[in-house]
C-alpha cells in the first residue's frame, strides 16, 4: 500500500522502504540531515500508514476504560494521552494515543497492528451489542510536523493563530482539520489528521514554508534518542509494561476499573519482573542494531532498537536485560565486543518529555 | 539511476577499482552509497598489510547497515583515506572521488583479474538488484 501523498514524496526524490505492508519514504536524500532539521527547526512526516480509529457511541467510555491501561475518564474534552492496550497476560497488544473529542474518542494506532487492534476491539465489544463499535477512518491522512518551529509554521500555514497556544497533548478541531499537539520525536510539534485533499494542500504549504520532508529513517533515530519505544521492536505481546519501561502508562487509581491485563500486572508488580528495558550508549564507535547481544554479569540481554545518534554522534540502543543487570555492559557488534554505558533516558535533552502525562 | 563511470572496474559486491600503473584505488559505487544511505563510519585496514583478492578489507557502516568491503585485487595496502574518519559523508557526496577508501599496490600490473566487471556489466548487476 502507499499513502495518498506517495506521488508528492516521489517528486521530492524520496527513497521508499517497506514498512508494515506500506511503501513509505525512508528518506529524501539524507536521513541525518532530516534528523537535524527536526531537532533544530522543523520537519514533516507523512504518517498516514498509522490508523485513525474513532470510537463514538454510548458505550465508548466504558469500552476504553476496559481495554486501555490509561483511564480515559481522566481526560477532559480536547485532551489526549499515550496509553497501552494489553492482553489478559499483561502483554502489550499495542501502544497508542487516545484523544477525547466532543463527539467521542479518537485513537491513533500503529500501522502493523491495525487489523489486529480492530479485531481485538470488536471482540471486546461483542457483549455490548453496539452496531459499529469502532470505525477505521482509513480515508484520513496523518501528517506529523515536528521540531521547535513546527507549531508556529503550521499555525501560519493554516491561519490558525490559536494553535500556538494549544497545550501539549491537547487537540483542536476546525472544520475538517483535527490537530493534536502530539508527536513521537521528543520535540514540540503537532499531528494533523485530515482528508487527503487537505493533507496534500498542507504538505505543499509546509514545503513552501521551508519545512523539510522527513522519512521513517529520521523518525526512528529521533524516537530512539527520545527514549521512545517502537511497537514490535521494544515491546510486543510477549513483554509487559514493566519490562518495557512503560509502568507510568498504567493508571491503577480506580481499583474498580478492571482493565484487561490488570490482574496479571498486579501480580508482576508485587513479585517483580525478570527483565527491564534500558538505554545504552556506546563508549567507542560502532552501531548497535536490533538483535545484537548485550553481555552482563547477570546474564545476556538483547538490543531491541539501535542507531547512530546524529545528535550525540555515537551509537545508542534500547536494550532488554535481566532485571538484576548492572554495569558493566558490553554489546556484541559483529566480531567485536564494545563497552556501553547505561544512560538515563532520554538520550538527548528534549525540549519536551513525551513520556509524561 | 546511479552513475557508472566507464574508466574503472567494479565488483558485484559494489566496490570500484581504478587501476593506474601499480596503484589500485578502491571505493564503493554510487549505487552502493545510495542503497546504504548516510555513511557513518568507515573502518579502514592498516597500511602495509597484504590483502588477497576477494578478502575482507574494510567495513562501511551506514544508518542502515554494516557492510564488508572486499579487495578487488591482491596486493599490499599502500595508502588509506584518513579523511573519512572525520567526514564519512564524503562517501555519499563523492563516491568515485574524495570518497575513496584505500590504495592497493598491485602485484601483477598487466592483467585485469577475471572477477572484475566493466561498467556495463556492473550496471546490469545493479539493475537486477534494484528489481
Amino acid at each position: 500500500m502507499r499513502t495518498a501523498l506517495a506521488d508528492l514524496h516521489e517528486a521530492q526524490n524520496a527513497r521508499f522502504v517497506s514498512f508494515a505492508g506500506w511503501e513509505m519514504p525512508l528518506h529524501y536524500g539524507s536521513q541525518i540531515e532530516e534528523h537535524h532539521a527536526v531537532r533544530t527547526s522543523a520537519g514533516c512526516f507523512d504518517v498516514s500508514h498509522m490508523a485513525v480509529i474513532d470510537v463514538a457511541h454510548s458505550h465508548s467510555e466504558r469500552l476504553l476504560r476496559h481495554i486501555l491501561t490509561g483511564d480515559v475518564a481522566t481526560l477532559n474534552r480536547d485532551e489526549s494521552m499515550y496509553t497501552l492496550m494489553l492482553n489478559p497476560q499483561g502483554g502489550i497488544v499495542d501502544d497508542l494515543i487516545v484523544y477525547r473529542r466532543e463527539s467521542g474518542f479518537r485513537l491513533v494506532v500503529n500501522a502493523g497492528t491495525t487489523d489486529k487492534d480492530l479485531k481485538w476491539m470488536r471482540q471486546c465489544t461483542e457483549k455490548l451489542n453496539v452496531k459499529e463499535p469502532v470505525t477505521h477512518r482509513n480515508e484520513l491522512c496523518i501528517l506529523a510536523v515536528q521540531g521547535p518551529d513546527a507549531t508556529e509554521k503550521v499555525a501560519a500555514a493554516l491561519s490558525f493563530p490559536s494553535l500556538t497556544n494549544l497545550p501539549r497533548f491537547s487537540c483542536m478541531e476546525v472544520g475538517e482539520w483535527f490537530i493534536g499537539r502530539t508527536g513521537y520525536t521528543g520535540e514540540d510539534g503537532v499531528e494533523v489528521v485530515c482528508p487527503t485533499r487537505l493533507a496534500r494542500q498542507l504538505w505543499g504549504k509546509l514545503l513552501d514554508a521551508g519545512i523539510v520532508p522527513a522519512g521513517l529513517g529520521a523518525r526512528d533515530s529521533l524516537r530512539i534518542e527520545a527514549g521512545l519505544n517502537l511497537y514490535g521492536h521494544d515491546m510486543t505481546e510477549e513483554t509487559t509494561p514493566f519490562e518495557s519501561r512503560l509502568a507510568w502508562a498504567i493508571n491503577w487509581q480506580d481499583s474498580d476499573r478492571n482493565f484487561i491485563g490488570r490482574r496479571a500486572l498486579e501480580e508482576i508488580r508485587d513479585n517483580g519482573s525478570q527483565a527491564k528495558l534500558i538505554g545504552l550508549r556506546l563508549t567507542e564507535r560502532g552501531i548497535p542494531r536490533q538483535g545484537y547481544d548485550v553481555l552482563t554479569a547477570a546474564g545476556e540481554g538483547v538490543v531491541t532498537s539501535g542507531t547512530f545518534s546524529p545528535t550525540l554522534q555515537i551509537g545508542i540502543a534500547l536494550a532488554r536485560v535481566p532485571t538484576k543487570a548492572k554495569a558493566p555492559y558490553t554489546i556484541r557488534i559483529r566480531k567485536q565486543e564494545i563497552g556501553a554505558k547505561i544512560v538515563r533516558l532520554p538520550f538527548t535533552q528534549n525540549r519536551l518529555r513525551t513520556s509524561t502525562t | 539511476m546511479s552513475d557508472f563511470p566507464t574508466d574503472i572496474y567494479y565488483l558485484p559486491t559494489h566496490e570500484w577499482v581504478r587501476i593506474d600503473g601499480d596503484r589500485a584505488t578502491v571505493g564503493i559505487s554510487d549505487f552502493a552509497q545510495t542503497q546504504l544511505g548516510d555513511v557513518v563510519y568507515v573502518e579502514l585496514p592498516e597500511v602495509g598489510i597484504q590483502v588477497e583478492q576477494g578478502g575482507e578489507v574494510a567495513v562501511v557502516e551506514s544508518v542502515k547497515a554494516a557492510s564488508d568491503i572486499y579487495a578487488p585485487v591482491a596486493g599490499e595496502i599502500m595508502e588509506i583515506n584518513d579523511t573519512l574518519d572525520a567526514a564519512p559523508e564524503t562517501v555519499n557526496s563523492d563516491p568515485y572521488g574524495a570518497g575513496w577508501f584505500f590504495v592497493i599496490r598491485v602485484e601483477s600490473e598487466d592483467e585485469v583479474p577475471d572477477a572484475l566487471l566493466t561498467a556495463a556489466e556492473y550496471k546490469q548487476v545493479c539493475e537486477e538488484e534494484a528489481g
